[in-house]
C-alpha cells in the first residue's frame, strides 16, 4: 500500500513539478525560520534580556532584537504562504489534469458504458474520486517541512548542547511512535465507523423513501428498531474511536510537557556548570513548544495514502476501459444526398453467450417508412443505435445510401441521420438551444421543426416561449412535451434517415396522429419507427417483426395480423396503460 | 428527471462521504486546500446570535444528557489549559528562584519543583483522558438518541404532504445534519471550551506577571480579530464561488453522460468538450482564488504573535526592572504570548464550523418539532372481519399550507363492492385513497369503515382490515419471504406460499431460482417492476383485508407480466370491498361503479355504461383511451 501510494504521489509530482518545487522551497524556508526563531529568542535572552536586568538595556541591542524577531517572522510567514499556495496549486492542477483525462475518456467510451453505469458513479469519478486520489498531494510539502524541521531542530540542539539534544532525540521519535501507534489502532474502528455511517444512511434512505409502505404495513416501530440498531452501532464505534483519541490527544501535550520539564531539570544543571547559557535553555524549551504541533500532523499525512490509492484505482479503471467505436479513417466517404436507403446485412451484436441481435438482415428503400416491432428485449433499441452508428456491430454490416457506416465521413453521417429516443435528454438551457443544439438555424426553421413535432403551441405558451430555460432551475416539461422537443431537434436537421425509437410513447394518441401526418406530408425522409401503439405501427408502409434477435416476419400490418406472435402482441399492447 | 437534479444527488452523497472523512482527518490537520464545507439542503442564515442561542437552549432541552457532557467538557478544558500553563510557570520559577536568584543554582529547589511538575503533568493527563472519554460517550449517546428520535418522528408525520424532495431532506436530517453536529462536538465544541479556557488562563497569568505588558500585548494583538473576520468573510465568499463552480462542473458532466446518446447521435462532441473544459477551468480558477485566502490567513496569527513578542522584548528590556519584573517573569511572559495566540487561529476556523453545526442542529430540531397530525386512539374499536362497507360523509381535505385538495366528498360503498376512481393527475384521487387508508385525516367530515369512524379504529385492527397497496410496490432490501411476512402478524412460510397460490402466482414463485429466499435488492431493484408489484400484492393478501385500496401502477411492464398482474389483482379483490385508483380504463369498465374526480370533487358517478352514455368527463376519457389503442388499427 505504502509503495503504491508513493508511486502515485510521484506520478502527481511529475505532472506538475514546478509548483511542487516552489512549494517545497517554501516549506524549507518555513522550517528554517521556525528553528531560527527559537535561536533568536535564546540569543535575545542572553544578549538583551539578561544584560538588561543586570546592567540596564541599550537601545541598539533592543532595536536589533526587534528587527531580528520581526525579520524571522516575516520570512517564516512568507514560507508558509508560498508553501500553502503552491501546494494548493499542485493539488488543483493535478486534479484538473485527472478531470480532463476522465472526460476525454468518457467521450471515447462506447455508449453502452454510459448506459450501464449510474450517473452518480460517473459524476463521482470526476469529483469525489479525483479529490480522494489527490488529497495526499496538498499536505506533502508540509510533511517535507516537518521532516526538515526535525533535522534542523536536531542539528541546532546538537550544536547547542549534546546532552539536552539527547533528551530531545528521545522525545521526537517518541511523538512519532505515539502517532503511529494511534493511527494503527484507530484505523480499524474508524473504518468500521465509516461503514456504519453508510449503514445509517442506507437504512434512513430506504425507510424514509418507503415511508408510505412502512405506514400502510404499520411497521413504524419495527423500522425505528432497525434504525436504532445501526445508529447504535455507529455510536459504539465512534465511542471506541473517541476513547482512543482520549488516550492519545492529551498525550500529545503530555509528552512534550514532560520533555520540557526534563529539559528544565537537566538544563538548569547545565546552566549552573556553564555548559550552556540561560538563553540556550530558553531556546530549547521554546523549540519544543513549536515542534509539538507539527509532530502531530505527520501521522495524518500517511492516513491519506490508502484513500489516494483507492481513489486512483477507481480512476484507472476508467482510463483503461476499452474504447469501442473507431472514427472513420482518412478515406471516409461523404453520405450521398436525398432520402437514404438502409441496408442491414447479417448483423449480430451482444455478449458472447447472449446475442441480442443474431443475423438480422433487411433493407429499407429511400423514403419508405418501416415499423420495427417486437417483444421487450428483442433488440430493437440496440439495432436503432447501430443504425446511427452509436456503436459498430460485432458481425455483419450496416450501410446507408450504399456506404458502410464504418466508412462514412462522421460529419456528413451526423448531418444525414437522426435518432429520437424514448427517453430523450433535454439540456439545462433554453428550448430554442435545445432544439438547435449547435446547429446553425434561423428562428423560422426552428419554429417550422417545432410545428411538425406538434411542439410549437405548448412552447409558445411557456413563460418565455422559445427562450424558456428548461431543467430544475427552469421549467419542467412533461414526458410528452419532452419527446416533442426532442423530435423537433431531429427534424430541424432535415435528416434523410430518421429513426424514432418509441419516441412518441408519452404523447397522447391524437397528437401522435398529427405528428405522423405532418411527418408524411412535410418531411421527405426514410423513416424507421419503433413503436408499441397499434395506431403508430399501422401507419408504416411495412412492418418488420423482430423476435429473439432475428427478423421473423415482414409485411403490412394487416398481412402480419395472421402471424400468431404478432397478433398476440398487438392484442396485449391494447392493455397498455393510458 | 432533469440533469440538474441528477447533479445534486451525488453532491449530497459526496457531502456524506466528506463528513465521514472528517472523522479520519481532523480539520485541524488539513493542509493545502480543504474542500469547501458541505452544504446540506436549505441552509439557513445563521447570523443572529439570538437564534444561535435559542437553538442551543432548545437543543439542550431535547438532549439533557448534553448538560452533563458540557460539565465534563469544562473539566477537560481546565485540565488541559492548566497543563499548557504549567511549563511557562515552571520556567519562570526555575530561572528566577533556581538559577538566577541570589543564591545562584539551587538544586534543592529545581529538582523537587521539576519532579512536582512532572507529577502534575501526568495527573493532568489522567484527568484529561478520563473526562475526554466520558464526554465522548455522553455526547455520542445524546446524538444517537437525537438521531433515532428524529427518525421515529419522521415516520409519525402525515404522508399526505410528503414529496420526494421532502423525503430527501428528511434523510439528510437524520444523516448528514446529525453528523455535522457530531463533528462539531468532537472538535469545534471542544475547541471553543479548551481554547477559551487556555486563552483566559494565559491572559490571567500574563496580568499576574505584568499588567503593563499584558495591556501592551492585548493592544498589539487586538486588530487580529478584525483582520481575521474580514479575511474569513472573503474566504466564505471564495468558498461559495468554489462550490458553485463544482456544481457547474457536475452539471456539465452529468449533461454529457446523461445526454451521451444525443451528443453522439447529433455530433455535439465539440460543443460538449468545450463546455466541459470551460467548467473544469472555471473550477480550477475558483479553487486557486480560494487558495489565496487559505494560504494567507494562516500566518497571520504568527505575524501578530511576532509583533507582540517584539513589543514585549523591547518594552520589557527597557522598563522591566523599573516595573519590578524578574528575568524569569519576562521569559515566561514571552511563552505566554505564544500560548495566548495559538488558539486564535483555531477559534476562527471553529467559528465557521460552529455556524454549520448550529444550522444543522436547528434543522434536526425543526423536524422533531413538526406537528404529528394523526393521533391514534388509546383504546380503539376493532374493525370486524370480512368485507367492509365504506362511507364518506362531507369529507374535505386541505394541505397545511395551500388550498383545498378535496371538497364535498360523499361516498357510499357496499361491502364487497368494487369501485374505480378515475380522474386526471392532481384531481385528488390519490389524496382520496390516502384518507380512506388513514394516512391522513380529513380536515372536515368523517370516514366510516364497517360503520366505525376510522379515527376510532384501533391501529392494529385497521392495519389488517384496511390495506392500501401503493403503486410503486416499494420493497425492502431483504428476501421475498421477509417482504411478504411484513404484511401481517405471525405469518409463517405456509401462509406466504398460500398467499402466492391464492393469487395464481405459485408458478411464478417456483420459477425463481431461490424461491422465497430470493433477495430483492435495494428498493427491489433486483427484480422487475412487474414482479415487485406481485410481491406487494402477496403482501396485501396475507393480511386478508376487508377493505382494499389499490393504487394502480402507471409504469408500463411487458404485456405478459401485465396479464399476470391483472389476474392476481382480480383474485386479490375477490370477496373484499375494493377501491381502485384506476389508470387503465379497463379497470373502470370492470368495476361495479366509477367515481370520476375533477379538481377535488366527484363530478360523475355510476357504472361504466351509464357514464359513457352520459357523454361527460368520463366519456371523453374513454374516447381518448380507445383512440390510443384501437381506433387506427
Amino acid at each position: 500500500m505504502f509503495w503504491r501510494g508513493l508511486r502515485i504521489v510521484a506520478s502527481y509530482v511529475a505532472m506538475h513539478p514546478l509548483p511542487f518545487i516552489i512549494s517545497v522551497s517554501g516549506a524549507a524556508l518555513y522550517a528554517g525560520m521556525t528553528v531560527a526563531s527559537t535561536v533568536v529568542l535564546g540569543h535575545i535572552t542572553d544578549s538583551v534580556l539578561v544584560p538588561a536586568f543586570h546592567q540596564g538595556s541599550t537601545a541598539s541591542s533592543t532595536v536589533a532584537a526587534v528587527v531580528a524577531i520581526l525579520g524571522v517572522a516575516v520570512l517564516r510567514a512568507l514560507g508558509i504562504v508560498t508553501r500553502r499556495y503552491f501546494a494548493g496549486m499542485t493539488q488543483h492542477r493535478v486534479q484538473r489534469t485527472l478531470r480532463l483525462r476522465v472526460i476525454e475518456r468518457y467521450a471515447q467510451l462506447p455508449l453502452a458504458y454510459h448506459q450501464s453505469k449510474p450517473t452518480g458513479e460517473l459524476l463521482a469519478h470526476t469529483q469525489a474520486d479525483v479529490t480522494a486520489a489527490t488529497e495526499v498531494v496538498g499536505p506533502l510539502p508540509y510533511s517535507t517541512a516537518v521532516v526538515l524541521l526535525i533535522v534542523f531542530a536536531t542539528v541546532s540542539m546538537l550544536v547547542a548542547d549534546p546532552l539536552l539534544a539527547a533528551i530531545g532525540c528521545i522525545t521526537l521519535p517518541g511523538l512519532a511512535l505515539l502517532n503511529h501507534a494511534y493511527g494503527a489502532r484507530v484505523e480499524a474502528p474508524q473504518t468500521r465507523a465509516q461503514q456504519h455511517i453508510g449503514d445509517v444512511s442506507s437504512v434512513a434512505h430506504e425507510s424514509i423513501d418507503g415511508a408510505l409502505v412502512v405506514k400502510t404495513l404499520g411497521r413504524q416501530s419495527a423500522e425505528v428498531q432497525r434504525f436504532r440498531a445501526v445508529a447504535d452501532a455507529l455510536r459504539a464505534e465512534r465511542v471506541t474511536v473517541g476513547r482512543l483519541r482520549a488516550a492519545f490527544e492529551p498525550a500529545l501535550d503530555t509528552l512534550p510537557d514532560l520533555a520540557m520539564v526534563a529539559l528544565l531539570a537537566v538544563g538548569s544543571w547545565r546552566v549552573s556548570t556553564g555548559a550552556i547559557t540561560t538563553g540556550g535553555l530558553v531556546q530549547f524549551v521554546s523549540l519544543f513548544q513549536l515542534l509539538a504541533f507539527p509532530m502531530r500532523v505527520i501521522g495524518f499525512v500517511l492516513a491519506d495514502v490508502p484513500r489516494a490509492v483507492v481513489g486512483r484505482e477507481r480512476l484507472e479503471k476508467v482510463f483503461t476501459e476499452p474504447i469501442a467505436v473507431r472514427p472513420a479513417g482518412a478515406s471516409a466517404t461523404p453520405v450521398p444526398p436525398g432520402p437514404l436507403a438502409l441496408a442491414v446485412d447479417n448483423v449480430s451484436h451482444g455478449f458472447a453467450d447472449n446475442l441480442v441481435l443474431d443475423g438480422v438482415r433487411f433493407e429499407v428503400r429511400p423514403s419508405e417508412s418501416v415499423a420495427l416491432v417486437g417483444p421487450t428485449g428483442a433488440g430493437k433499441s440496440t439495432l436503432a443505435e447501430l443504425m446511427v452508428r452509436l456503436d459498430d456491430p460485432q458481425r455483419g454490416s450496416i450501410s446507408i445510401g450504399g456506404i458502410d457506416l464504418r466508412d462514412a465521413e462522421t460529419a456528413s453521417l451526423r448531418a444525414a441521420v437522426a435518432i429520437v429516443f424514448q427517453e430523450s435528454f433535454l439540456f439545462a438551457t433554453t428550448v430554442r438551444e435545445n432544439i438547435a443544439l449547435g446547429y446553425d438555424a434561423g428562428d423560422d426553421e426552428v419554429i417550422h421543426a417545432a410545428r411538425i413535432a406538434q411542439a410549437h403551441d405548448f412552447i409558445s405558451e411557456m413563460p418565455h416561449g422559445y427562450e424558456t430555460v428548461l431543467g430544475e432551475r427552469g421549467v419542467t416539461v412533461s414526458g410528452g412535451q419532452r419527446q416533442r422537443i426532442a423530435l423537433a431537434r431531429a427534424l430541424l436537421r432535415r435528416p434523410r434517415l430518421l429513426i424514432l425509437d418509441d419516441a412518441t410513447s408519452a404523447v397522447d394518441a391524437t397528437v401522435e396522429a398529427a405528428i405522423l401526418d405532418a411527418l408524411r406530408e412535410q418531411v421527405d425522409t426514410t423513416l424507421v419507427v419503433i413503436a408499441y401503439r397499434v395506431s403508430t405501427i399501422a401507419l408504416a408502409d411495412r412492418v418488420l417483426l423482430l423476435e429473439d434477435g432475428r427478423i421473423s416476419a415482414s409485411g403490412t400490418h394487416s398481412q402480419l395480423l395472421r402471424h400468431p406472435t404478432y397478433a398476440a402482441m398487438v392484442q396485449a399492447y391494447e392493455r397498455v396503460p393510458v | 428527471m432533469t440533469p440538474v437534479q441528477h447533479a445534486h444527488a451525488p453532491a449530497d452523497d459526496e457531502s456524506l462521504r466528506r463528513s465521514a472523512e472528517a472523522d479520519a482527518t481532523d480539520p485541524r490537520f488539513t493542509e493545502g486546500a480543504s474542500p469547501p464545507p458541505p452544504a446540506t439542503p436549505e441552509v439557513e442564515d445563521m447570523t443572529s446570535l439570538q437564534g444561535a442561542l435559542g437553538v442551543f437552549r432548545r437543543g439542550l432541552a431535547e438532549s439533557p444528557e448534553l448538560r452533563v457532557g458540557l460539565g465534563y467538557t469544562i473539566g477537560l478544558a481546565i485540565a488541559m489549559a492548566l497543563g499548557r500553563l504549567l511549563v511557562p510557570v515552571l520556567l519562570q520559577q526555575v530561572v528566577d528562584r533556581g538559577l538566577l536568584g541570589a543564591d545562584g543554582f539551587r538544586p534543592a529547589f529545581v529538582y523537587p519543583a521539576c519532579a512536582a511538575a512532572a507529577v502534575a503533568v501526568v495527573f493532568i493527563y489522567v484527568a484529561a483522558r478520563f473526562t475526554y472519554a466520558r464526554m465522548v460517550t455522553i455526547s455520542e449517546g445524546a446524538l444517537a438518541s437525537l438521531r433515532v428520535r428524529a427518525f421515529a418522528h419522521i415516520h409519525e408525520l402525515s404522508i399526505a404532504e410528503q414529496t420526494a424532495h421532502k423525503r430527501g431532506v428528511f434523510v439528510s436530517r437524520v444523516t448528514a445534519d446529525v453528523d455535522t453536529l457530531a463533528q462539531f462536538l468532537e472538535w469545534g465544541g471542544l475547541s471553543w471550551v479548551i481554547s477559551g479556557a487556555l486563552m483566559l488562563g494565559c491572559a490571567a497569568a500574563m496580568f499576574v506577571y505584568s499588567w503593563q505588558l499584558a495591556l501592551i500585548t492585548v493592544a498589539v494583538v487586538a486588530p487580529i480579530v478584525l483582520v481575521l473576520r474580514t479575511m474569513q468573510r472573503a474566504m466564505l465568499g471564495a468558498y461559495d464561488r468554489w462550490r458553485n463552480r463544482v456544481s457547474d462542473t457536475l452539471s456539465e458532466v452529468s449533461e454529457s453522460v446523461m445526454g451521451a446518446a444525443e451528443v453522439r447521435a447529433y455530433g455535439l462532441e465539440e460543443r460538449t468538450d468545450r463546455r466541459l473544459r470551460t467548467a473544469i477551468a472555471g473550477q480550477y480558477g475558483a479553487e486557486m482564488y480560494a487558495q489565496r485566502f487559505a494560504a494567507t490567513v494562516f500566518p497571520i496569527a504568527d505575524l501578530f504573535g511576532a509583533m507582540a513578542i517584539a513589543a514585549v522584548v523591547a518594552v520589557g528590556a527597557h522598563y522591566g526592572r523599573a516595573w519590578g519584573l524578574s528575568l524569569g517573569d519576562l521569559v515566561a511572559f514571552l511563552f505566554l504570548v505564544t500560548l495566548f495566540l495559538q488558539p486564535l487561529m483555531e477559534l476562527s476556523e471553529v467559528f465557521e464550523q460552529t455556524q454549520t453545526a448550529i444550522a444543522g442542529w436547528r434543522k434536526v430540531l425543526t423536524v422533531i418539532d413538526l406537528p404529528v397530525e394523526l393521533d391514534e386512539p388509546a383504546h380503539g374499536v376493532s374493525l370486524p372481519a370480512g368485507p367492509l362497507p365504506l362511507r364518506l360523509e362531507g369529507v374535505a381535505y386541505a394541505y397545511r399550507e395551500g388550498g383545498p385538495v378535496l371538497e364535498d366528498i360523499d361516498v357510499d360503498v357496499a361491502a364487497g363492492a368494487h369501485v374505480a376512481v378515475v380522474g386526471e393527475t392532481g384531481s385528488g384521487k390519490t389524496t382520496f385513497a390516502r384518507l380512506v387508508s388513514r394516512l391522513a385525516d380529513p380536515s372536515c367530515g368523517r370516514i366510516l369503515v364497517g360503520g366505525i369512524d376510522l379515527r376510532d379504529a384501533s391501529p392494529l385492527s385497521r392495519r389488517h382490515a384496511v390495506r392500501m397497496v401503493p403503486q410503486d410496490g416499494f420493497l425492502f432490501d431483504t428476501s421475498i419471504r421477509e417482504n411478504v411476512r411484513f404484511g401481517g402478524d405471525g405469518v409463517d412460510d405456509g401462509d406466504i406460499v398460500r398467499a402466492f397460490a391464492a393469487l395464481g402466482l405459485r408458478e411464478w414463485l417456483d420459477s425463481l431460482p431461490e424461491g422465497l429466499d430470493t433477495r430483492v435488492g435495494e428498493r427491489g431493484e433486483n427484480i422487475s417492476v412487474g414482479e415487485r408489484q406481485l410481491v406487494a400484492l402477496a403482501r396485501a393478501q396475507v393480511a386478508n383485508p376487508g377493505l382494499l385500496i389499490l393504487d394502480e401502477a402507471t409504469s408500463a411492464v411487458d404485456p405478459e407480466t401485465e396479464r399476470v398482474i391483472a389476474d392476481a389483482l382480480e383474485r386479490l379483490s375477490r370477496g373484499r370491498t375494493t377501491v381502485t385508483i384506476a389508470h387503465r380504463l379497463s379497470t373502470a369498465e370492470a368495476a361495479d361503479s366509477v367515481l370520476v374526480f375533477d379538481a377535488g370533487r366527484i363530478v360523475e358517478r355510476g357504472d361504466h355504461r351509464s357514464l359513457v352514455a352520459a357523454r361527460g368527463v368520463y366519456a371523453s376519457l374513454y374516447e381518448s383511451w380507445l383512440g390510443n389503442t384501437r381506433a387506427r388499427a
